[in-house]
């Protein structure tokens, strides 16, 4: 296996239930449906994740990976348009992050998020294999951190980890 | 007679797989395709030669006039050798590193010669791929005309 997995979860076991209500009275009319939001399949949240990589490649491949997951993918091309989109409201269950990118500076990214309050599973993709190359990023706020290229099976655990939480 | 392409083309995948040209990744792109992405794996073949063309020539034009800027190499190559990762190449994955150790270590030689040998994989890789997409694709089709009957 090649996954080499590191994980400091964010400290957010306090706001996360704070955050869910918020999130799910902007997505629907809580007044209409008092008992079971999920029970009408047409008002049902659908996942979605942000990829933030500056490859056509790797993002039409995980486009369909995740598509096939029943994940609604959205794509950002840097930083700003990632703060931007969520200082404008918009919310992602996943946000996969390309972390080697030469432009986009995306420790800073992470902490500017996170500044936010955004609770979102933050996934990092690197060509770093140290861990202290990797630690600044931590800090930040990542949640996890891969090698490239992603593997197919973590994708499939971390759609099945936003299922859990959302 | 479609029999013997079967074997064919199983036989050039295995090959490819078992020769380092491909690695694991190239089988998770299978596994991809279906019915409502039939040509997964060759579109995003293709999207990756397409790409990376840009990248080839741009390394190339780099390292033909100099002054060297390495930072800017490592940076084209960096990109380059994601995607090649992203569809399993091995091969020329590995040359990508090998030129980004040159890179840091400021070789503009070494650079240059490594280059040659990520050029030669590549191109390599290309060929092998076209070819066992035109024996695999015509059974696709040929076994898709074959059920309508």
């Amino acid at each position: 296996m090649r996954t080499c997995l590191s994980t400091i979860k964010v400290k957010h076991s306090s706001f996360h239930s704070e955050q869910k209500k918020g999130k799910m009275s902007s997505s629907y009319d809580t007044s209409s449906s008092p008992n079971n939001t999920n029970a009408n399949p047409s008002v049902e949240k659908k996942l979605k994740a942000l990829m933030v990589y500056d490859n056509r490649v790797i993002t039409m491949i995980h486009k369909t990976l995740l598509k096939r997951f029943g994940v609604e993918p959205h794509e950002a091309k840097n930083g700003q348009e990632v703060v931007l989109a969520h200082r404008s409201g918009a919310y992602f269950d996943l946000i996969l992050m390309d972390l080697d990118m030469p432009v986009v500076n995306a420790r800073q990214t992470i902490k500017e998020l996170r500044d936010m309050n955004v609770r979102s599973l933050i996934v990092g993709l690197t060509f770093l294999e140290e861990e202290e190359e990797k630690k600044p990023f931590m800090d930040a706020g990542l949640n996890y951190c891969y090698p490239k290229p992603l593997p197919f099976d973590v994708v499939r655990d971390l759609v099945e980890k936003i299922k859990e939480d959302a | 007679m479609e029999n013997q392409k079967q074997h064919q083309a199983a036989y050039m995948r295995r090959s490819l797989l078992d020769q380092g040209y491909l690695d694991e990744q190239f089988i998770h792109l299978e596994e991809l395709q279906d019915d409502a992405n039939p040509n997964f794996v060759e579109e995003v073949v293709k999207l990756f030669y397409t790409d990376s063309a840009r990248f080839i020539r741009n390394i190339e034009l780099a390292l033909e006039n100099g002054p060297c800027d390495f930072a800017r190499l490592d940076n084209l190559m960096y990109q380059f050798k994601g995607s090649s990762s992203s569809i399993g190449a091995t091969r020329v994955k590995r040359q990508c590193s090998q030129f980004q150790e040159y890179c840091n270590a400021k070789n503009i030689e070494g650079c240059k010669n490594t280059f040659q040998g990520v050029k030669q994989e590549y191109a390599t890789l290309k060929t092998k791929l076209e070819a066992y997409f035109q024996v695999s694709l015509s059974l696709i089709r040929y076994i898709g005309n074959y059920s309508k009957d």
